[in-house]
């Protein structure tokens, strides 16, 4: 096992637009914009002229390097996974450990620059969903540091699969709503923290945990989580020397993905394959695929690709993972796949389940279940591409919170 | 001229504001949504906005939810809310829609705008189209002769205001307060300042939403504004007795109606 540890992030200033997918007037082409409630604009509109000026002043961009090193845990190191790497062909594997993050995900990055920006704007109460439970504890996290009231929207099937991260929650003083609406999932409790925010936007920042959403969430967002990419790119290339063959990361809402991508954007030798969440199987109408099985829509306030039926209703989505359990997918992803920039695949629970206990036995490293997808595709692509290839994988979050569901999958007591 | 634009000409020659009831297609079933709206119309509601049920309403509080995966269960349909329209137009009352903008744009636009003008849908409220996205649907609305009817918000800047006022037609949603529909034991301040506002910047009528749910809230929403509408009011009276719900529907719209001409 050999561990790189690259120096210490110190940004001159977060990173320009490197890539031709860079929103236009709040679009990714024909995706993204503002599809929201009039009563929201003027609080889109102050979070965009705040962060704008946030992300070029020395300031801001040195108060964030500070907590990412100093709290967050960053430059998360690199992991090459020469076991886990027989099952994938024999090519060569290489793990960015999003999951060694204090609190345990990619999560934190996004939650981070957001808090900063929450106090910019004076702003004492935030507001998040969460899926799987790594967003909801992450803003939890930040808000006990900072001071802030935190109220988190979890889906009720959720909280029942999730039940870790929700005593975390509560014990880091945020307060867990149950929602029991829809399907009662991620997209349920975002419908949920909307109208949250709605009513209360004077006095609160919805912080958002995704890249989706409107305009500026799914630029700004990315911006939180493109250190992952830039970090990995000299980490891979201090080690190996060249760059990957591709890169590979999970999809829910993306956020993971685009943050590991962005930086490789621009270097057209490296493919970008997106991991999404195939439940039972796409064919099967039971997943979580939005790129692989959906169409053009629009969903919590961008356009982009949706699981919806032919009146525009969103199809529940079904994955074991509930932080990949959303019906949509953040515009950027839209883009990339209509570019041809990025691929998308779709991997099942049952193929994610496998490369979870290959990985947790073969590595030492039990995986979320979400980031179980992207080492999946890593063993599909490792075989199509042979030993000579280069794999890096973005390994966003650790498997504590999923050992409740990995048991009852594998028939472990508890 | 439209009904529409004929009831503010009317409203304002007998002093009095508008009602306007909301109600979702197929709730609580398709046949029954129609006898409810009628009932309405009945009972004293000038204009009907017949709703869309959708899978993610954002913008709806729990009463307005329940009635949409209400109507959803009984097997609403944009298909079937056409039929809804079209029957509901017959009556002569102004009949509009107010829909989230994903069925809208599933449909097709344009395929949307047509059909339902046929039907005789005489505009549309899109509480989640932002005018920066509403290019195509402007000229389609023109292009048609219906009205596009974009919300406003107390939190709407003065510049903004303009800009989205400019744009409506038939008349302006002014959201009387920051927050999701469903009935309130007050009717927010805020409301009366958003019309004055308006007031300085246009001729279009101006009708406020969000939390009117008796005459006595209608009446005084009266006093400023050209419109009064109301929805959760309904869906609540309809919950009440499933079973009979157009006496109590017809109740609460002649409380309404009193209350707009009681100035």
């Amino acid at each position: 096992m050999t561990k790189i540890a690259a120096p210490p992030f110190v940004p001159a200033a977060l990173p320009e637009p490197i890539t031709s997918s860079e929103a236009i007037d709040g679009h990714f082409g024909p995706y993204g914009g503002r599809f929201v409630p009039e009563a929201l604009i003027s609080a889109l509109d102050e979070l965009e002229r705040i962060y704008n000026a946030a992300k070029v002043d020395p300031a801001f961009i040195a108060e964030l390097a500070e907590l990412n090193a100093t709290y967050v845990g960053r430059p998360s190191i690199l992991t090459e996974a020469h076991n886990f790497s027989k099952a994938c062909g024999g090519a060569r594997i290489l793990l960015k450990r999003e999951d060694l993050n204090h609190t345990g995900s990619h999560k934190i990055n996004n939650v981070i620059g957001q808090a900063l920006i929450t106090k910019r704007m004076g702003k004492k109460r935030i507001i998040a969903e969460t899926g799987a439970g790594q967003h909801g504890v992450a803003a939890a996290t930040a808000a006990a540091l900072m001071g802030f009231e935190c109220v988190v929207y979890m889906g009720a099937e959720d909280i029942r699969r999730q039940s870790l991260n929700v005593a975390r929650m509560k014990l880091l003083g945020a307060e867990v709503v149950p929602v029991t609406s829809g399907s009662q999932t991620l997209k349920d409790a975002l419908n949920e923290a909307m109208r949250d925010w709605v009513t209360n936007v004077a006095t609160t920042h919805y912080l958002l945990g995704t890249v989706a959403g409107p305009h500026p969430f799914p630029s700004m967002v990315r911006d939180f989580h493109s250190v992952i990419g830039i970090e990995a790119r000299e980490q891979v290339l201090a080690l190996t020397g060249k760059l990957p063959d591709a890169v590979l990361a999970c999809v829910g809402g993306g956020s993971n993905a685009i943050g590991i991508f962005h930086r490789f954007i621009s270097d057209p030798s490296v493919r970008l394959i997106g991991l999404e969440a195939g439940g039972d199987g796409i064919e099967t109408g039971r997943h979580a695929s939005s790129i692989s099985g959906g169409t053009s829509g629009v969903l919590h306030g961008s356009r982009t690709y949706v699981l919806q039926d032919e009146d525009g209703q969103t199809i529940e989505s079904h994955s074991i993972s509930a932080g990949l359990d959303y019906p949509g997918v953040g515009p950027e992803h839209a883009y990339l796949k209509d570019m041809g920039r990025a691929e998308y695949r779709s991997v099942t629970d049952a193929q994610a389940m496998e490369a979870f206990a290959l990985l947790s036995r073969t590595e030492g490293i039990i995986p979320a279940i979400e980031t179980a997808h992207a080492l999946y595709g890593a063993m599909v692509l490792g075989r199509e591409l042979g030993p000579d290839a280069t794999i890096l994988i973005n390994l966003s979050g650790r498997g504590d919170k999923d050992v409740q569901t990995a048991a009852a999958w594998f028939g472990i007591e508890l | 001229m439209s009904h529409l634009a004929d009831l503010f000409v009317r409203t304002r020659a007998e002093n009095r504001a508008a009602l306007i009831g909301y109600l979702p297609a197929g709730f609580p079933n398709q046949e029954m949504s129609i006898k409810v709206i009628k009932a309405m119309i009945e009972g004293g509601v000038d204009a009907v906005e017949i709703g869309f049920p959708y899978s993610d309403p954002v913008m709806d509080g729990p009463i307005i939810q329940e009635a949409a995966e209400t109507a959803r269960a009984a097997g609403i349909t944009m298909k079937k809310t056409l039929e809804v329209v079209r029957e509901v137009a017959t009556t002569g009352a102004p009949t509009l829609m107010m829909t989230y903008w994903n069925p809208i744009d599933r449909y097709g636009v344009e395929r949307y705008a047509e059909d339902f003008h046929a039907a005789g849908m005489e505009g549309v409220i899109t509480p989640d189209l932002t005018i920066e996205e509403a290019d195509e649907w402007l000229g389609l609305t023109d292009r048609l002769g219906m009205h596009p009817i974009f919300v406003v918000a107390p939190s709407t800047a003065d510049e903004r205001l303009k800009l989205v006022a400019d744009r409506c037609s038939g008349f302006i949603y002014a959201a009387s307060t920051m927050g999701v529909t469903g009935a309130r034991t007050t009717v927010s301040s805020a409301a009366s300042t958003l019309v004055e506002r308006l007031r300085k910047i246009t001729d279009t009528p101006v009708c406020v939403g969000l939390g009117v749910s008796n005459g006595e809230q209608a009446a005084e929403v009266a006093k400023y504004a050209d419109g009064v509408i109301v929805g959760s009011a309904f869906v609540k009276a309809v919950l009440a007795n499933p079973e009979d719900p157009l006496p109590g529907v017809r109740a609460v719209a002649e409380d309404l109606a009193r209350g707009v001409r009681n100035r």
